[in-house]
């Protein structure tokens, strides 16, 4: 018999304790490829934040550390500080990253910080139930906006690709999406594109990948995926949004 | 080395150069600026790196990344920022990393005055952040000592896993006194960084992980336990303090960093007047030096704690005293200095009036 697929040796044998239909297995799944393809895995700290993906640092078989709400970049800023020649990435949500952490990435991205930084959006609060977040859809439901996110008083999601894409220190800036095959695979050649980058010592990456909360949006898993598609990326179109290589 | 004469700040920059720090970490406040524009100067030429943070989260962040990798690493601040870093500060204690932390003292609540204070010692030595964790604190009353202790602070943070906090009033920071900064002695036997994040092509491919999360409550109340097994050992081998002019003492007052300078004046002031007052100043704030006080509680009439606050280390010399004796209090507060003759109308006030 041969063996056509199996699990890469960038993930541990620990179970996942996502939710059925959740789509962070996949977005750790494509990291970890890339960590295995370019020979980085045994050389990579991953820094994992608060949120759904707080045991991220269970998972990817290398060394990591685990931070504040929000302080990933930070914390990955003084890692990379001291070991230059190794590879430092954040995985972060969407309350993590755009919400709480919102001044550490910003300046992490205006210092060029030579990081890669996975940002996981799913448009709201995974591990707290549910609650709205600063991604949430204008009228999209949720614990903390019961009728519906208002634009007045709530305000509209924050884009966070465009805005960090304004900003001389990113290099490499991507929205990427896991609901189908090809999206994926375009999602992997993102994220390998951004390791590459640090790996140049280009600067700052950043691949924000949409992702889907079956759980919390109420939906099940092939809802979700449909409502993604259809949903939330026309309000978050999917694109290289910077390359200083010339990609964009 | 010859003397050099140096503002405090700088000392303690310099010191911390000489001890091995490379990696700073921080954000501007006064009064103690000096520190990391000397950092931003100085560091470079020694191949190290200086980063200006965006706030005081961000840095002392940057302090968990840069020590969990295994550098040593510091930052510094004033009362304000120093709050703003208790959360990192926390996670740092939890997740066991070495690093020093330099507190130059300004008055607070609030934004306070940017005149010096002791009024962050409960902040500083009663853990600050949340959760059950402390800080080893060390509290220089001049410069020669702040760079001894300054050198010694990354050891202790090395050798207990440890975040060390320099406690240094506004005086201290801005003062300007000779030092000498001689060739550094690593303590002996300080630990391997064998838990360092440094990529499993260094362990053999074992995974190493900086972490302070603990779900399962046996699991968080172990780890809580073994890390106050490390103070369990510095109260018994880290403990610092100094006894002076107590041989006759029949009062004795209790004064950290600046105010024990100021104390010494009116010990003297005391002198001439008859009266023999003792000095017993905590150079280690936590572990606190309790049992010190067990050499004079015989002799002693009665406890004076003076600070720059409204009386904070008032409370463990009240614990150390347990009552044996009475425990009284000076404090100036604000931004303001107890002068010596203010301290000397406390103690004639205490022991019955005696006159001038």
């Amino acid at each position: 018999m041969k063996t056509v697929y199996q699990k890469s040796a960038g993930l541990t044998d620990i179970p996942m304790h996502y939710c059925p239909g959740c789509t962070h297995g996949i977005i750790h799944k494509l990291v970890a490829e890339t960590l295995v393809e370019l020979d980085m895995l045994s050389k990579t700290i991953a820094v994992a934040s608060v949120g759904c993906s707080v045991f991220a640092y269970e998972y990817f078989n290398c060394d990591a550390q685990e931070a504040a709400h929000g302080r990933a970049p930070a914390v990955a800023t003084g890692t990379k500080r001291v070991l230059p020649e190794n590879v430092v990435f954040t995985y972060q949500g969407d309350g993590d990253l755009a919400s709480i952490g919102m001044a550490e990435i910003v300046h992490a991205a205006m210092r060029g910080e030579n990081i890669t930084v996975i940002f996981v959006n799913n448009a709201i609060y995974g591990m707290t139930g549910g609650q709205m977040a600063p991604t949430t859809l204008v009228g999209q439901r949720t614990t903390t906006s019961p009728y519906g996110r208002s634009r007045v008083g709530q305000g509209s999601p924050l884009h966070i690709s465009e805005m960090l894409a304004t900003i001389d220190g990113s290099a490499y800036i991507a929205r990427v999406s896991v609901h189908n095959i090809p999206r994926l695979n375009a999602a992997k050649r993102s994220i390998k594109k951004a390791f590459q980058m640090q790996l140049e010592n280009k600067g700052f990456s950043l691949v924000e990948v949409l992702s889907t909360c079956p759980t919390n949006w109420g939906l099940t898993p092939v809802e979700a995926l449909r409502w993604l598609e259809q949903t939330m990326i026309p309000v978050n179109p999917l694109g290289v949004y910077k390359d200083i290589e010339g990609g964009a | 080395m010859a003397k050099m004469l140096m503002k405090g700040n700088e000392a303690i920059a310099a010191a911390a150069i000489n001890a091995g720090c490379r990696f700073f970490f921080g954000y501007p406040i006064t009064p103690q600026n000096e520190i990391p524009e000397y950092m931003a100067r100085e560091l470079p030429k020694v191949g190290g790196t200086y980063v200006q943070a965006e706030s005081e989260l961000a840095a002392i962040n940057m302090i968990y990344g840069a020590a969990g990798a295994g550098a040593r690493v510091m930052t510094s601040s004033s009362s304000p920022g120093i709050s703003l870093m208790q959360e990192g500060i926390s996670y740092i204690a939890g997740a066991e990393l070495p690093c020093v932390i330099v507190n130059v003292v300004r008055a607070g609540p609030g934004l306070g005055g940017i005149q010096p204070a002791q009024s962050d010692y409960f902040q500083a030595t009663k853990g600050g952040g949340h959760g059950d964790y402390h800080l080893l604190v060390l509290a220089p009353a001049n410069l020669q000592e702040a760079v001894d202790l300054m050198e010694k602070a990354f050891d202790l943070a090395d050798k207990y896993r440890n975040p060390v906090m320099i406690l240094a009033d506004g005086v201290i920071g801005q003062i300007m006194e000779p030092v000498e900064i001689t060739p550094y002695q690593p303590y002996p036997d300080l630990p391997p960084k064998n838990w360092a994040t440094t990529g499993t092509a260094h362990s053999g491919g074992r995974r190493r992980i900086i972490n302070s999360l603990f779900l399962n409550p046996d699991e968080l109340e172990q780890h809580i336990q073994a890390i106050y097994q490390k103070y369990a050992e510095m109260e018994k081998h880290e403990v610092r303090y100094e006894m002076y002019h107590c041989d006759q003492a029949e009062m004795m007052i209790v004064a950290y960093g600046t105010t024990s300078r100021i104390v010494r004046s009116a010990i003297e002031k005391c002198d001439r007047l008859g009266i023999q007052v003792g000095l017993l100043r905590p150079i280690t704030l936590y572990p606190f030096p309790y049992k010190a006080f067990e050499q004079v509680i015989d002799q002693a009439k009665a406890f004076l704690a003076v600070e720059m606050s409204m009386g904070q280390m008032l409370e463990d010399v009240k614990i150390a005293v347990a009552g044996r004796k009475p425990v009284n209090f000076y404090g100036r507060t604000g931004g303001n200095i107890p002068m010596p003759d203010e301290i000397v109308r406390k103690v004639q006030d205490i022991l019955g009036g005696r006159s001038a």
